[in-house]
């Protein structure tokens, strides 16, 4: 298990979402990753996805204009 | 200083013109030399793809020869590099021919990865290669009612494609007197219809207005072939009689197997657009692994940085430009109308009406496209 920074700040195409579903991937179950966002919409976007697919929110938190998710890979 | 600059598409041909002409007198003098090496003898402008598949375009219309591209200065093999030696600064060839270079430019574009998808191969029809577009025009051209559903495989080049793809099927079947017998199905994979918020913004009257229905948050997680079921990973499903995929894609398989980068998309610096921890290697286009949209738009916007700054060390030391993200994307919003979306790092697309003029204008483009590459636009 291991955990991997996924950089989406300043991106509006293919967005942060995008981003985190790409590296999502090719994560193991377990794996924790980190996704940097200044997109402010990634904090209803990205749970809602997590949510429904069932992987797990382990944080979220904003310093500086940037939003930090933190998710698990549950399957 | 010799200039390797390995991948003949959009990206590798303007770097390669536009810094021909910037070190023309250093070539002249044989103090700079700019070698390119493609897998092709072609150069194909794959938006026309989007054309070939609703008959509006022929193969030919698609293609120039790629030596007819390039400025006459520039060294031009097709022989597709096997290994890359990044520490020894040199590469080896398919026909085992060794080159070695002062300043790589990797710019070998990306491919569609069906494979990914248990069934996406047998199941799925596409348009992102030749073939497959021919053989999709041909079965739409038979299709005469029932339900075409549309799937969006992550990470994927053109992100602009499934949207353009239903305004073209809606005017398609709508010429052809059959629309009300065909249902679109649109699915995307995350909560809303496009990645652009003001395009899913604007788009979502339009699909209503169409009759389109769609489903957000659905990711493709296999393709039922014999059933033909398409299965998202979010847990749905959906029954088709045409399955039309824009598959996910990854780099070339020898970036991927001379572990420049997972997928075959290289770390590269989003402003210097060097691969990560190298300053003699730049990347272009598509292989990179930017969150930015692999585009034309976004590799002729890069290949200019980079041309640009290749130039401006030799002859003073230093770059002078950076990538600011820039992309420009024009948005068929049927076959007789479009708009364009423009953004960067830090400006979000900002998007105006669609208009028969933009159409137009995106017509001449497909032309234009040629002079683009010779780096004269
Ligand atoms: C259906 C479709 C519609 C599109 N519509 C648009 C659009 O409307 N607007 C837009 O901006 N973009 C559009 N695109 C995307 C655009 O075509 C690509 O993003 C663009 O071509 C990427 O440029 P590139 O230089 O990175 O790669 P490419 O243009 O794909 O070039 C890659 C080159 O590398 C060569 N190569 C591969 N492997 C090797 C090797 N081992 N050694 C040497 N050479 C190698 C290939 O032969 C090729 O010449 C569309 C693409 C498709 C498929």
């Amino acid at each position: 298990m291991s955990e991997k920074l996924v950089d989406a700040r300043d991106t509006y195409c293919p967005g942060p979402l995008m981003e985190l579903i790409t590296h999502m991937k090719k994560a193991e179950v377990g794996d924790v990753l980190e996704l940097l966002s200044t997109d402010e919409g990634t904090v209803n976007d990205v749970p809602e996805w997590v949510d429904k697919i069932g992987h797990e929110m382990v944080s979220s938190e904003e310093a500086d204009g940037v939003w930090h998710l933190k998710i698990r890979k549950m399957k | 200083m010799r200039i390797l600059i390995v991948g003949g598409g959009t990206g590798g041909t303007i770097v390669a013109n536009n810094l021909a002409r910037r070190l023309s007198k250093e070539i002249r003098t044989r103090k700079a030399r700019i070698t390119m090496l493609s897998a092709s003898d072609q150069h194909m402008y794959q938006p026309g793809l989007l054309y070939l598949a609703f008959g509006q375009m022929t193969p030919d219309e698609l293609y120039r020869d790629q030596a007819s591209l390039l400025e006459s200065s520039i060294i031009f093999h097709v022989d597709p590099v096997e290994e890359y030696k990044i520490e020894e600064k040199y590469v080896v060839t398919k026909s085992g021919k060794r080159h070695n270079y002062d300043v790589l430019v990797i710019a070998t574009g990306s491919r569609i990865a069906p494979a990914q998808i248990p069934g996406m191969t047998e199941g799925a029809d596409t348009f992102y290669t030749e073939e497959s577009a021919i053989k999709l025009f041909k079965k739409l051209r038979e299709f005469e009612g029932g339900t075409i559903a549309i799937v969006v495989g992550v990470p994927h080049k053109c992100p602009i494609a499934p949207v353009e793809l239903v305004f073209s099927l809606n005017d398609y079947f709508k010429k052809r007197g059959i629309r009300d017998k065909v249902h679109i199905k649109y699915h995307y994979p995350i909560g809303r219809i496009h990645t652009i918020e003001n395009v899913a913004t604007w788009a979502k009257p339009e699909f209503d207005r169409m009759g389109i229905e769609y489903e957000t948050l659905f990711n493709v997680e296999e393709v039922d072939a014999e059933n033909n079921v398409v299965k998202s990973l979010e847990g749905t499903e959906t029954a088709y009689d045409l399955l039309i995929a824009i598959p996910p894609h990854c780099g070339m398989e020898e970036i991927e197997a001379n572990n420049l980068g997972e997928d075959g998309w290289i770390p590269t610096d989003r402003h210097s657009l060097l691969m990560d921890g190298r300053d003699d290697v730049y990347v272009v286009g598509d292989t990179t692994n930017l969150p930015v949209s692999k585009t034309g738009s976004a590799a002729h916007f890069e290949a200019e940085v980079i041309a640009e700054n290749i130039a401006s060390v030799i002859k003073m030391g230093t770059p002078v430009r950076d990538y600011d993200g820039k992309v420009y994307c024009f948005i068929e919003t049927g076959h007789d109308s479009a708009t364009y979306a423009m953004f960067d790092y830090k400006n979000p697309p900002d998007l105006t009406n669609p208009s028969k003029p933009m159409h137009w204008f995106k017509m001449a483009y497909n032309q234009m496209y040629w002079t683009s590459v010779r780096g004269l636009l």
